[in-house]
């Protein structure tokens, strides 16, 4: 009952928490927004006063910007790919009644849990070492020269371990998608002569849409921010250097806070613009 | 085309016996109905039927030919589900289609029966439209076009009116029968509701745990109905029955009369009792009449307009001809 009365008890109510989070929001993006129209070089002369545009011109038309969106977008593109495909294969295996489903089910989310530079590190140094890691024993055992997979492949290393990281949430939401379907379709299709190929095509990959579409939206959201497993593999280097990580280079690396804020709120831009589609792909499942 | 003989069929869940053997023929161009009260078995056995499901034993001919490895798709059936099943993101014209081309029918052909299924169903209006845009009553027509188009050997139908409400209900149950008028075409169609099964069918399949209770017309189940369950489950509303000194008066274990073979009386008859509540139907007056030394109140049918309350008394009169006779085991005493 939304009467007039419970509703301004409701907004009194929850003014402490949006202040909050106004606040915590807010307070950052100002800065950011401050500090990029300002020429601001802590170790070289501190505050240099008002630049305009200048930050945002330079962000754009330095030699390593466009590389770095080239990164960015591979990077995002190749996790998105891997993801989703295995992602679909994986929720329809584990859709199967098997044996030990909810053990198995478990084991397939905990990559989830575990955190990116933990996770970056132990890819790095079990699996991609070139001298220890499991990769380069295999290739020998197959008498083939082990790969350096950090510096001969390197946006595929990476691809490969942010993908594992995302796989258990793609799974999830593709799992319970899955499970929503319902099954007299599946034997509709069966009695209508589609054979199992023919059944996923028309069946199941369409109920699947709705859900790959969020997957895809929410991970594109965390991935242009991806950075702990560059910063412990690659540093940024053999072409690794993704947007964010050209960010806290400008920042961090050359201490030009003002060019890096400038990045910043291109990133702020690109990514409320995918918030959008998500926000309204998600509304209007809620609305229906 | 569309003869189906069931041989010894059985089905097993784990050790869960759903199916015990069972028997059971159907003529080509049949309108069979299969009822029995909720978990019966009554969709497993439908869905042995359709190749859903596989048989724990037995034999599933049709047409003459054993089918009971045949995969559902190659047994020439088509089945309406309860829920529809139909393809949310496809238009009803491409729900409609979709067996077709599976089929992998010609373009022109696929239109032209598609067209035809509409006419026949009032769908030609909603071709365009998906199923969340339908009513209950259009997307069980769809549901019944996807069936028509692949001119099928039989139609399978699992309770596919229990979603409607009544009157729209009565409605689809006409036009059902309608259809199968038309298509002469075999017809199983599981329901629970014995209203449906008594209008609609055929031939009446009693099923009770698994076990075919007795298979026959709506009017031999109604006149002699083999025992005592199916002599329950068949007629609304249900026989009364009475056991003691009445039964033994019969020289049975258990009398039956149905509602409708008891005259009720403001002052004379055979039987004496209390009026209980009665319902009102207009055309009819249902009375649960209390009898001294019955557990159950026993159900009397009687004209629209009477005048008894609460509380009268009242005598009651069993027509002699109607008068059921089962034995200890339950089992009709000829
Ligand atoms: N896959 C299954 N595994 C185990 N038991 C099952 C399975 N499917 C059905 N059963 C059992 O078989 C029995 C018959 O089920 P069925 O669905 O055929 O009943 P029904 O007559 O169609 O009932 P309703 O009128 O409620 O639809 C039920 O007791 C049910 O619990
Ligand atoms: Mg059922």
């Amino acid at each position: 009952m939304a009467t007039l009365h419970s509703r301004s008890a409701a907004r009194a109510m929850m003014a402490p928490a949006v202040f909050l989070l106004l606040v915590w929001m807010l307070v950052p993006l100002t800065m950011t927004l401050w500090f990029s129209f300002k020429r601001y070089l802590p170790l070289r002369g501190g505050d240099l006063g008002w630049t305009g545009f200048d930050n945002y011109v330079r962000f754009v038309t330095s030699s390593a910007f466009w590389p770095s969106v080239q990164a960015t977008l591979l990077i995002v593109g190749g996790v998105l790919l891997i993801t989703v495909l295995v992602g679909v294969l994986l929720a329809l295996l584990l859709d199967q009644p098997m044996w030990g489903q909810g053990v198995v089910r478990i084991l397939v989310i905990a990559p989830f849990f575990v955190m990116p530079t933990v996770s970056a590190l132990v890819w790095k140094n079990m699996f991609m070492d070139p001298v220890n890691g499991l990769f380069a024993h295999l290739s020998k055992f197959f008498g083939l020269a082990p790969l350096e997979w950090l510096s001969q492949a390197p946006l595929f290393s990476i691809t490969l371990i942010v993908s594992w990281q995302w796989l258990p949430f793609a799974t999830l939401i593709l799992l319970t998608a899955l499970q929503s379907l319902d099954r007299e379709q599946l034997e509709a299709g069966e009695m209508d002569g589609a054979p199992p190929l023919a059944r996923f095509l028309h069946i199941v990959l369409p109920h699947l849409a709705q859900a790959i579409t969020i997957v895809v939206l929410i991970q594109t959201i965390f991935l242009l921010s991806i950075f702990a497993e560059i910063f412990v593999t690659t540093q940024g280097s053999f072409g690794t250097r993704t947007l964010t990580y050209l960010i806290f280079q400008r920042v961090l690396e050359s201490q030009n806070v003002g060019l890096g804020s400038a990045g910043g709120v291109y990133a702020i831009i690109l990514a409320n613009i995918v918030a959008l589609f998500l926000m309204r792909i998600v509304g209007r499942n809620l609305d229906a | 085309m569309g003869r189906m003989v069931l041989e010894k069929v059985e089905k097993r869940f784990g050790d869960v016996t759903v199916i015990p053997p069972l028997d059971l023929e159907i003529e080509d161009g049949e309108f069979v109905v299969f009822v029995g009260p909720s978990g019966c078995g009554k969709s497993t056995l439908l869905r042995l039927i359709a190749g859903l499901e596989d048989v724990t034993g037995g034999v599933i001919r049709i047409d003459g030919r054993d089918a009971t490895t045949v995969p559902p798709a190659k047994r020439g059936l088509a089945m309406v589900f309860q829920s529809y099943a139909l393809y949310p993101h496809m238009t009803v014209r491409k729900n409609i289609s979709f067996p077709l081309r599976m089929a992998k029918l010609d373009k022109a052909e696929q239109d032209r029966r598609v067209e035809q299924a509409a006419a026949v169903l009032n769908l030609t209006d909603y071709l365009d439209r998906r199923p969340g845009q339908l009513s209950g009553g259009q997307r069980q027509r769809v549901a019944i076009g996807r069936a028509i188009v692949r001119e099928p050997a039989a139609f399978l139908f699992d309770e596919p009116l229990s979603n409607l409400d009544a009157a729209l209900r009565v409605g689809m149950r006409l036009e059902i029968s309608e259809l199968h008028e038309r298509l002469k075409t075999t017809m199983i169609y599981v329901t629970h509701d014995q209203v449906e099964a008594m209008t609609m069918a055929d031939k009446i399949v009693v099923l009770h745990a698994g076990r075919i209770e007795q298979v026959g017309s709506p009017l031999e189940l109604y006149r002699t109905p083999r025992n005592r369950f199916v002599a329950g489950f068949i007629g609304s509303p249900r026989m009364n029955f009475l056991e003691g000194p009445e039964a033994r008066r019969h020289d049975a274990s258990a009398i039956g009369i149905r509602p409708e073979h008891i005259m009720p009386s403001p002052n004379e008859g055979a039987w004496k009792g209390r009026v209980g509540v009665s319902e009102h139907l207009g055309s009819d007056t249902f009375l649960h009449v209390h009898m001294e030394g019955c557990a159950d109140p026993v159900t009397v049918r009687s004209g629209g307009e009477v005048d008894m309350h609460h509380g009268d008394t009242i005598y009651m009169t069993p027509d002699a001809g109607h008068i059921h006779r089962f034995d200890d085991q339950g089992l009709r005493i000829a």
